[in-house]
């Protein structure tokens, strides 16, 4: 690949910690990832493994107790760790906006749902007209793929079903075309037959609005569907890093691996073979074990792994893992 | 929603019918006889006789009650045994001072609870949050003939602020108000402040920020309305809970208001004046019940009555 594409979003050793009455958990722990212009970028993870914090450590949402820490979060050439409160204002919902797993309760209930996509229109745009802001809602909501437009711009949140109400957080997370778009877990609360419509939306929309998007998964399939990249994380690390080919070709990472092998797979002579699954659990994030956090799970852990956190290395242009297997080479 | 309320209002045509036939069953088992009360000493029983047969006293109780009832749809409630004038005069005389009252008090619970409330939460374990909720917990814990006859040694013998009872006029109001409404205003403001709270858990909170809202305009907003609908159910009984007769804070203040006009009757054996104010009150509290499921439907939409949509 020339390298000619520009990162859109660069972040640099991301730190984000939670400070609980315990002691202070790493959500997110020296995290590294970049998202280029127009790329579809998969960040992929068991719960708990920082997709999450690392999606809102970009918005800077995070709620107390939590905190970044360190690190850089480069936006468009700006570090937005070092905005302002009244910037992030500007950024929020224009430059970079966001849409959540739980498309049941991402909406809120007294508003008809036209008011809340309008919303954001009006808040980055305060020149617009509200009829102007209706009539662009409800193309918006055409494009997204809302049957009865005009009609649904009435309508409660508490009427339409869950795949209509994604579909809402979508208008609603483009009416500004944003040049990022984070989708926290987009399907994982939608069935099967929602989930294939609307990743082939948000496939079809980033082309049509040319804006990137990170989306945030513990499922490969939705990565296989429509990732340009992709980024595995554990227990607050990013230990894998490849594009989406490769990975699934190659992958290096015993963890990766292993995330590969629990996908239930169609083959003729898989379809005998007992699901595989990772043993162990994810670790007490208080608690982190040493060296390499995935070590007590590993089946191919060696004794360095126990001691010394793995560097990373990088196996060609487009490939980079943190494992002890591959420093040896 | 018409259909709604109709079914309301329909609904509580038992409720109070039972709590009139409550009422007149509990009148009727007290001891003491109405005519030798009205006429003290002078006792004649040919008199006690023919006015025994003028107010029916010796039909059957049910006959009585239904008679009771039938009369009472007309408006017509009896005539006050003591006062020997027609009930509804004087329940109508006593009312609108009573509905000042409680509007007055109502309006100061709700300045005062509903903004204390939302900066509490907002500025959580703050100094503001403290002093709040402990104005708000002093207001809840002090009864209030204590914090009336207080109020009035400080701002009308000490200070000569506000006149010390009676009622003639605006200034006489101010005071009562500000007792009972202190007393409400708490209860109104740690219901909002964790109302707010739990409500700024939502998801569609962390969506409103997302959008770029900034932080104040995502409370008022956002939270503010889906927090309201529990400090609604609340400010709606209080109302009628205050229409139905601040009892203490009348006779403190000596304000002529139902309260006032129920606990003489109760104290006069005065059945047909006992009997009229609990049917209003009654009426009041079922009233302040539609108002605020009318309220609900208004600041919840998931609550439409009778009314269905894809």
């Amino acid at each position: 690949m020339v390298d000619t594409i520009q990162p859109l979003l660069e972040i640099k050793h991301l730190k984000t910690q939670f400070f609980t009455s315990k002691g202070i958990v790493p959500g997110a722990d020296d995290v590294s990832l970049t998202i280029d212009k127009g790329k579809i970028v998969g960040v992929v993870g068991e719960s708990g493994c920082g997709k999450s914090v690392t999606a809102l450590s970009i918005m800077q949402l995070i709620s107390e107790p939590g905190k970044i820490v360190g690190g850089e979060i480069l936006f468009d050439g700006r570090d937005l760790l070092k905005s302002s409160k009244q910037q992030m204002y500007t950024i929020r919902g224009n430059e970079i906006s966001m849409i959540f797993q739980e498309p049941m309760t991402s909406l809120n209930p007294v508003y008809p749902v036209g008011k809340q996509v309008a919303e954001t229109l009006l808040i980055h745009n305060s020149h617009l007209s509200k009829e102007a802001a209706k009539k662009a809602v409800i193309n918006m909501f055409e494009l997204v793929g809302i049957p009865d437009a005009k009609r649904r711009f009435q309508v409660y949140p508490h009427q339409l079903s869950g795949g209509l109400r994604q579909r809402i957080m979508i208008a609603m997370a483009l009416i500004c075309k944003p040049k990022l778009l984070i989708a926290d877990e987009p399907t994982t609360a939608l069935d099967v037959t929602i989930e294939a419509q609307i990743l082939q939306l948000l496939k079809d929309l980033q082309e049509e609005i040319d804006t990137s998007i990170m989306i945030i998964t513990h499922n490969l399939g939705v990565v296989a569907e429509v990732c340009d990249d992709v980024y595995v994380m554990y227990a607050g690390k990013v230990v894998e890093h490849s594009d989406v080919f490769e990975l699934f070709d190659h992958p290096k990472h015993p963890y990766t691996k292993g995330l590969l092998k629990s996908m239930p797979r169609s083959d003729v002579d898989e379809q005998r073979r007992k699901l595989y699954s990772i043993k162990g659990m994810v670790p007490n994030m208080l608690r982190p074990p040493q060296g390499c956090r995935f070590h007590p799970r590993c089946s191919e852990a060696m004794d360095i792994c126990k001691k010394t956190e793995p560097t990373v290395v990088t196996i060609n242009e487009q490939h980079c893992v943190s494992c002890w297997k591959y420093n040896e080479r | 929603m018409k259909r709604y309320i109709l079914k309301k209002l329909i609904v509580s045509v038992p409720v109070i019918i039972g709590v009139a036939l409550i009422t007149f069953l509990l009148l009727n088992v007290v001891p003491g006889d109405p005519i030798t009360l009205m006429m003290k000493e002078h006792i004649n029983p040919d008199v006690v006789k023919r006015v025994s047969a003028e107010m029916h006293l010796n039909d059957p109780a049910y006959f009585r009650f239904i008679h009771f009832l039938w009369n009472a749809l007309r408006g017509d409630f009896g005539i006050s045994y003591k006062l020997n004038r027609p009930v509804s005069e004087l329940l109508l005389e006593a009312f609108p001072n009573t509905l000042a009252l409680a509007v007055a008090a109502a309006v100061v619970s709700w300045i005062i609870g509903i903004p204390a409330g939302i900066l509490s939460a907002i500025k959580r374990y703050s100094f503001l949050d403290n002093f709040f909720m402990g104005f708000s917990l002093l207001g809840v814990s002090m009864p209030v003939f204590w914090t009336g006859l207080l109020f009035q040694y400080i701002f009308s013998l000490k200070l000569g602020f506000f006149p010390i009872s009676g009622f003639d006029g605006p200034e006489y109001l101010i005071m009562p108000a500000i007792v009972l409404g202190w007393s409400s205003a708490g209860t109104i403001a740690r219901l909002t402040r964790s109302n707010l709270l739990d409500v700024m858990r939502n998801d569609y909170i962390r969506t409103a920020r997302s959008k770029g809202i900034k932080e104040l305009k995502v409370v008022t907003n956002h939270a503010l309305k889906n927090s309201l609908l529990p400090v609604v159910t609340v400010m709606a009984l209080q109302v009628s809970g205050l229409l139905s007769g601040a009892v203490i804070t009348e006779s403190i203040f000596g304000i002529p208001g139902i309260g006032r006009v129920a606990v003489d009757a109760i104290q006069n054996r005065d059945m047909p004046l006992l009997q009229g104010s609990v049917i209003l009150t009654t009426i009041l509290v079922v009233v302040g019940n539609l108002v605020a499921d009318i309220l609900y439907s208004y600041l919840d939409p998931r609550i439409k009555y009778n009314k269905k949509e894809a």
